[in-house]
């Protein structure tokens, strides 16, 4: 932080940067940028053609989309350093950057490739970070993020997501795609393809699985899928509707909706489809249960009081107490990753739905979007981003803002619908 | 080339899978034998004689089978009121009959949301049912919320077409 605090606070909005996508599902634009942008130059590594697509300009991409620094061009410096030895300083100084990030690709006899990594402050001429990682060829774009996030958390003091994925559903025609990819869009991955809806992915906490809601058996069906092999298993079938899936943080649980008993209630259920216990009574609607980051605490959606609105209640379902008192139809809450503050999203004058966020202790609420059709939103497991979806031009994109609602980028695909998105869990 | 291969490899594994649920709870009575498609009921009325099934038949109040609601509105309205009657008392005199009641909603809004209110409506329709006489074990109320649209443009014609409650017959 405190190197941040020295740099020159500029704000620099950025024309649209969209990245290359010839092996994307997902294709994204950046249309704003933080205030405070952090001036760094990431020069291409020695060696990285054998790596294609290389490492540096993942890199800069993954920095540059998260708004909160400004890539210095290193072209023209010669020679380009690879090695702290070969840093002049001034070089980089006078091209206004504060940061240097440099490194290089070397060959090893078994055939893998040893990548080395430093990250210079060049204003105080030292080195702030060092790493080297030793790879399969295949890895090129996971080490890119993986030194993404080393320059990120360095520079801002908060962690690095550039190595997350992202789940989300594409609808093309009458085809349904959950689907897989890298935060960036890239690396794009079906799950599971049908010709009936799918809805709500949910991550679980290590990011092994993912529970959904499928139609294909002609209602509401809860199913838990393995990303490792594949294999899937229902986890509620039972008479009615079963939709809403959410994990438990400990993977044990999740908190589900059921019709089974009358109106839409929220329940507990075993991670293998055992031990099905309701949580809640009300006579209304109660839906979208979403976990604190302790497990303690559910908040969800009711209509209990005449109109749906953000609820909390401890995981034992007492407790009960309403969060937001704003608008006449606020709903998909979900925690975020610190327990102290929420998103979801708010109905504003009848016809148009914003991303909002609130903080618990102060109730303080803030709409941060300026999209008319917002859905599903959710953190980034550093909480400094949301992801949801939107709709532009009558067509379903994804959309992410940073909480304090500077940063925002539209996701989207060539054809079809894009929506549901969650952002997965960091990897351990 | 090779995400579709990928992806078709994935979706046989998937269908290989599907029969092995891990949960053995018995079936819900109408499951995977109700109508898929709107369409469904002309196109087998076509197929059987008219006179000898009062459901198909287009002149019998039972071929009705859709009720709409207001914005944001669950109650069944007075209009509908005959027609779930005439189901009810089909249902009590056909105690062999089932029905799948599949609640709607438009567009917009949260999709886990209209499921709920989706469920609902359907339940509206169940209620009425049940205060005719009708047996729980002869109908479930399910919801596709607003992921079967019926109409599909993005305006007040199509969304209240989609708000809407659908009475299918066990076998349609």
């Amino acid at each position: 932080m405190k190197f941040l605090n020295k740099l020159a606070a500029a704000l620099i909005l950025l024309a649209g940067f969209p990245i290359s996508a010839a092996y994307a599902a997902l294709t994204i634009e950046i249309v704003g940028s933080g205030a405070n942008q952090i001036p760094i130059s990431v020069v291409p590594f020695a060696g990285e053609n054998a790596l294609p697509p290389g490492i540096t300009a993942v890199v800069a991409a993954d920095l540059q989309r998260s708004g909160l620094f400004k890539i210095v061009d290193p072209a023209g410096v010669k020679p380009e350093p690879h090695d702290p030895a070969e840093v002049n300083y001034p070089d980089w100084r006078a091209r206004g950057a504060d940061a240097l990030a440099i490194g290089s690709v070397l060959p090893r006899p078994d055939g893998k490739l040893e990548v080395r990594f430093h990250l210079l402050d060049a204003v105080k001429q030292v080195q702030l970070d060092a790493y080297s990682y030793v790879i399969d060829r295949t890895l090129a774009r996971a080490t890119a993020h993986k030194i993404a996030d080393q320059i990120y958390e360095k520079l801002t003091g908060d962690v690095g997501v550039f190595s997350t994925r992202i789940a989300y559903i594409v609808k093309s025609g009458l085809r349904y795609e959950l689907q897989v990819a890298d935060a960036d869009g890239y690396g794009a991955q079906t799950v599971l393809a049908s010709k009936e809806p799918i809805i709500s992915p949910s991550w679980s906490p290590d990011g092994t699985k993912l529970a959904y809601v499928s139609f294909e058996r002609k209602k509401p069906i809860i199913y838990v899928q393995s990303l490792v092999s594949g294999q899937r298993q229902v986890l509620a079938q039972f008479k009615g509707n079963n939709s809403a899936p959410a994990w438990s943080p400990d993977g044990k649980q999740l908190a589900i909706v059921l019709t089974k008993d009358g109106s839409s209630q929220i329940y507990l259920i075993n991670a293998d489809g055992s031990g099905v216990k309701r949580l809640g009574y009300s006579s209304g609607i109660d839906t979208e249960p979403s976990f604190s980051p302790d497990g303690a605490a559910i908040i969800f959606t009711s209509d209990r009081g005449g109109s749906p609105q953000i609820y909390r209640m401890t995981v034992s379902g007492s407790g009960v107490q309403r969060l937001t008192f704003e608008g006449n139809y606020n709903v998909s809450p979900r925690f975020s990753p610190d327990g102290k503050s929420f998103t979801f999203v708010q109905r504003v004058n009848g016809s148009s739905f914003h991303v909002a966020l609130q903080d618990l202790a102060s109730g303080q609420m803030q709409v941060l979007t300026d999209t008319r059709m917002d859905e599903a939103p959710s953190f980034a497991p550093n909480g400094k981003m949301l992801l949801y979806a939107t709709e532009i031009g009558g067509r379903g994109v994804l959309a992410a803002i940073s909480s304090d609602g500077r940063v925002k980028q539209r996701l989207s695909t060539q054809a079809g619908d894009v929506r549901e998105p969650e952002w997965g869990p960091l990897l351990k | 080339m090779k995400k579709v291969l990928f992806s078709a490899l994935l979706v046989s594994l998937l269908a290989a899978c599907a029969g092995q649920d891990v949960k053995d709870q018995p079936k819900a009575a109408v499951e995977d034998r109700t109508a898929t498609q709107a369409g469904a009921d002309a196109k087998s009325a076509g197929q059987q004689s008219v006179t000898a099934n009062p459901l198909k038949d287009p002149s019998n109040i039972l071929s009705k089978r859709s009720v709409y609601y207001d914005l944001d509105k669950s109650d069944v309205k007075a209009e509908y009121k005959p027609m779930v009657d005439a189901h009810s008392k089909y249902l009590t005199s056909h105690k062999d009959a089932k029905v799948a009641v599949q609640g709607n909603t438009d567009e917009r809004g949260s999709r886990e949301y209209n499921i709920a209110l989706g469920n609902r409506r359907a339940d509206s329709v169940k209620n009425m049912m049940n205060a005719y006489g009708v047996s729980n074990s002869q109908i479930e109320t399910v919801s596709f919320g607003e992921e079967k649209p019926r109409a599909t443009c993005q305006e007040e014609s199509c969304w209240k077409e989609n708000r809407r409650s659908d009475i299918v017959y066990q076998g349609e």
